[in-house]
């Protein structure tokens, strides 16, 4: 009998080796957690475009306000029910018009925007109906409607005027500006650190937000317009680059973002499997095939410190990638998170789970890399809350490069560039808006509004 | 539950709610689906004389103005009378009366204008124990370019001599059906009562043309790339409708002419207004074209609740009682004063009713008060025009409060009288009569 029991005491001992082994395993990181099938539909369109039909029932529910307060909402001051009305009226093009001339992203604010707290938030019919006119996604039927075809469908340009102006940084901000310099009849050249334009519409939104490869659509169309040159792998390192470009433009407009990230300053930053999400997600960004997806790894259990934009958006990525189990772990409460109610919804209905009032006290690690992140209640403490974490994404926000900046004469408030409403930095023809300038809510709307006051007053400046 | 019961023309029907003649009433198949849905009465699709039947386009027969949703305010047709052989319609006839013997059954009749043609067809058809005839004098395309139709009714002699041709040829109730496309229909219908019809219906079709493609830049619905003007029916027509029902009823010459009224109905409060300007019952086309014979019974429950609700036992009990308040302009009070005023809790501050009143009308409404958005009313310049309730997207938040007698008018500074005052007296009036 003892012959027959001892095999069972072995597999008995087996299991617990495995047990431990399995609880002291490196980190579950790996690829191809979902086939590319499956890939494909999950960054499919967050919200699809309207078909004609619901988009004429949509329209139809907008009052055309008098002095409406969705414009006033606007960062860029879009004629909303002008635009819902051209709808309305099957004027797509007009629709188009109006919206693109206010803001010429207007394609990827419909997609990107957070509405419900811009003009959707401050629609009559919340009022009335509880439900405002959805007018991102009827931004995004007008919008769309004119891709096909050259921008010089709807704008022209201005007769040469013989104007040069560097602008740095091919993000919203810095497009925008070159956009309607270039309206204007300037020359412009866009230089940037990647290799391709729309800054982070390209490499930092989500993919479903972002579906079809719409950044790299949208910057072509833009660049349609003419007289923008495009300097690529061009990276802003010195006062003398900046003073040479002062030197031989005639003027300035830096856009450069914010490149930089913040650290959390505690132990286990540098362990393997700990991550920056904004670099997470370009990468993410530029695998632009469901194949070129499926090749990411992501974790089985990911953590996610953060709680703005970046946070949801790394974290419902890293599901839909998927990752099994994705925390979001804010320091603060909700009324405080950077994320809209509708983005930490989008986030919840992806599977992330999001915990408040926890500031992040280490992270532990195993053989090198992540296997945990403990944190502490805040404020007051208490005890110690551990999340078993495979990967870690820190998204606790971004910073400029100061360097440069500072010894090029520019004036900074809390890290970034001071500028006057029109961009102006006090030094003469430098110009700065988007994310890199003091004031703003690093929304890609009111990058765009800052680089069109930008092209204005730098067209005023060069021709009085 | 309300009496919903009438007798129209002396024709008896369950409810007021007849189909028009038109196409869902143009054979036996259509119109015993309309009865077994509820409706009290139909009028058979016109018929035409003996002989080869006429004929339609086998394009485009209808076209509409529609909502960007696609709600249908207006609604365009050139479909002739019926394109089916006489005896085929006379033998249905027949046997769906028979079928049917507590629901109304009115045939519709249009042929040349000649006694002869009037009064062969009227012996087949009250051979076929139907209840009445409807003289179609309203068709305003096709037929009335063969001297039908509203060529006819368009000539109160005409309508008059062809009506009484019917009374004497026939024994059954003669209901005249008019057309709008007159200047006064006060005068075919005076005619219809003088040649003796035992009653009159309105409104027949309005000439009308939808639109144009904006492509082919034809007019639209075109058919093999033409088109012509059809008849209006639908929602949009029905306020043209009831003025004319109210002219009937309220003027000397034909008041008591029963009424059948026609023209927008699509629910029981469409009902209601006609019933309330004179006429006896209503009838329905282009609401059952749109949704379907079943629309009759909300028609019904929405017409009995409301009497139940108001205490009517009859649609007698209110048939009419609206008449009394039609008058002509210099009769109006002109001291009867309203203001709007906005009920701030309903307010959702879309501005409509300031804009429209800035550009339109008065100035009379604010927009922002300590800097804030807030929509007022300023008393003295309003003039209670009624513009901004009608723009106003959330039902009773703007309405207007009629001043009482004594009480001062901010914007003339004036009190009102107690004694009414129109123009007819006015100091303004050149032909003023004496106070």
């Amino acid at each position: 009998m003892a012959d027959a029991a001892a095999p069972n005491a072995a597999a008995s001992a087996a299991a617990a080796i495995d047990r431990a082994l399995a609880a002291a395993t490196p980190a579950d990181v790996a690829a191809g957690r979902r086939s590319p099938e499956a890939l494909a539909a999950a960054i499919a369109d967050a919200a699809p475009r309207l078909a004609r039909g619901q988009a004429l029932v949509e329209a139809e529910r907008c009052l055309y306000c008098w002095d409406a307060p969705c414009q006033q909402a606007c960062p860029t001051g879009i004629d909303v029910p002008g635009f819902i009305r051209r709808i309305a009226d099957d004027n797509l093009r007009g629709a188009a018009r109006t919206i693109l001339s206010a803001n010429p992203f207007g394609g990827t604010c419909a997609r990107a925007c957070p509405t419900e707290v811009l003009c959707e938030q401050v629609c009559v019919r919340n009022l009335q109906q509880g439900k405002p006119v959805e007018i991102g996604r009827l931004q995004r039927y007008a919008t769309d409607a004119v891709m096909s075809r050259p921008v010089t469908a709807l704008f022209s340009r201005a007769a040469a005027t013989g104007r040069r102006i560097a602008v740095v940084g091919a993000g919203p901000a810095g497009l925008t500006c070159a956009f309607e310099l270039a309206r204007r009849g300037h020359e412009v050249v866009v230089h940037d650190l990647r290799d391709l334009p729309g800054g982070l519409n390209e490499y930092g939104l989500a993919t479903y937000k972002m579906a079809g490869d719409f950044a790299q659509a949208e910057a072509a169309w833009l660049l349609g317009i003419g007289g923008i040159g495009w300097q690529p792998g061009w990276e802003l390192e010195t006062a003398a680059q900046l003073a040479e470009l002062r030197a031989s433009f005639d003027a300035v407009y830096l856009a450069v973002g914010l490149a930089g990230t913040h650290r959390l300053g505690i132990d286990g930053e540098s362990l393997h499997g700990v991550h920056d999400a904004v670099a997470f997600i370009a990468t993410l960004r530029q695998a632009k095939t469901p194949e070129a997806l499926a090749r990411l790894a992501v974790g089985r259990r990911v953590v996610v410190i953060g709680g703005g934009m970046t946070a949801v958006d790394v974290a419902v990525q890293s599901r839909l990638l998927g990752a099994e189990r994705v925390d979001i772990v804010y320091r603060r409460g909700p009324e405080k998170m950077g994320a809209s109610a509708a983005e930490r919804e989008w986030a919840q209905k992806n599977g992330v789970t999001i915990h408040f009032g926890l500031a992040p006290l280490a992270i532990d690690g195993h053989g090198g890399h992540a296997s945990a992140v403990r944190f502490l209640p805040h404020p007051g403490g208490g005890d110690a809350v551990r999340f078993e974490a495979d990967q870690v994404f820190k998204a606790i926000g971004q910073k400029l490069d100061e360097s440069v900046l500072a010894s090029s004469g520019l004036t900074l408030l809390d890290g970034r560039v001071v500028t006057d409403a029109n961009g102006h930095t006090g030094v003469p023809h430098l110009y700065a808006g988007g994310d890199c300038r003091a004031g703003g809510r690093d929304l890609t709307v009111e990058a765009v509004e800052d680089g069109k006051r930008a092209a204005a007053a730098i067209h005023q400046e060069l021709l009085p | 539950m309300a009496d919903l019961r009438n007798t129209f023309a002396g024709i008896k029907s369950p409810n007021p709610f007849w189909l028009a003649s038109a196409p869902p009433t143009d054979k036996a198949y259509n119109v015993h689906r309309a009865f077994e849905a509820g409706w009290g009465g139909v009028v058979w699709k016109t018929l035409g004389e003996d002989g080869p039947p006429i004929v339609n386009v086998n394009g485009p027969r209808y076209g509409a103005l529609l909502t960007p949703d696609r709600r249908m305010l207006g609604f365009n047709n050139i479909e002739l009378i019926t394109d089916r052989p006489l005896s085929v319609n006379l033998d249905e006839i027949r046997e769906v009366k028979r079928a049917w013997p507590d629901r109304a059954l009115v045939v519709s009749l249009m042929v040349p204008c000649t006694e002869t043609a009037w009064r062969e067809i009227l012996a087949r058809v009250e051979d076929t124990g139907a209840d009445g005839v409807e003289l179609n004098f309203g068709c305003p395309h096709g037929m009335s370019e063969r001297g039908m139709g509203s060529a006819v009714g368009q000539v109160p002699e005409y309508v008059e001599m062809v009506t009484a041709w019917c009374k004497q040829h026939s024994r059954m109730p003669v209901i005249v059906k008019l057309t709008p496309n007159i200047s006064d229909i006060r005068k075919p219908a005076a005619a219809a009562k003088a040649g003796g019809a035992d009653a009159v219906s309105l409104i027949n079709t309005i000439n009308s043309i939808i639109g144009v493609d904006p492509v082919t830049l034809q007019m639209s619905p075109a058919t093999g790339g033409m088109g012509t003007h059809g008849g209006y029916c639908g929602p949009a027509v029905k306020p043209i409708a009831l003025a004319m029902v109210a002219e009937i009823g309220r003027t000397p010459e034909t008041a008591g002419l029963p009424v059948s009224g026609i023209g927008g109905v699509a629910g029981w409060r469409d009902a209601l207004d006609y019933l309330a300007l004179g006429a006896t019952n209503v009838q329905v086309c282009t609401a059952a074209m749109a949704f379907g014979f079943k629309i009759v019974q909300e028609m019904i429950d929405g017409l009995s609740d409301y009497m139940d609700e108001m205490g009517f036992a009859t649609t007698a009990a209110f048939q009419g009682r609206a008449l009394s308040s039609v008058t002509d302009w210099q009769y109006l009070n002109l001291e009867a004063v309203s203001k709007a005023v906005i009920d701030q809790d309903k307010c959702i501050q879309c501005g409509r009713c300031h804009i429209a009143c800035e550009d339109t009308s008065h100035q009379a409404i604010s927009a922002v008060k300590d800097g804030r958005r807030l929509f007022e009313v300023k008393e003295d310049e309003c003039v209670g025009c009624n513009l901004c309730v009608t723009v106003c997207p959330v039902p009773d938040c703007i309405t207007l409060r009629t001043l009482s007698p004594g009480e001062v008018d901010r914007r003339t500074g004036k009190p009102l009288s107690a004694q009414p005052a129109d123009w007819t007296t006015h100091p303004n009036n050149p032909m003023r009569k004496a106070a």
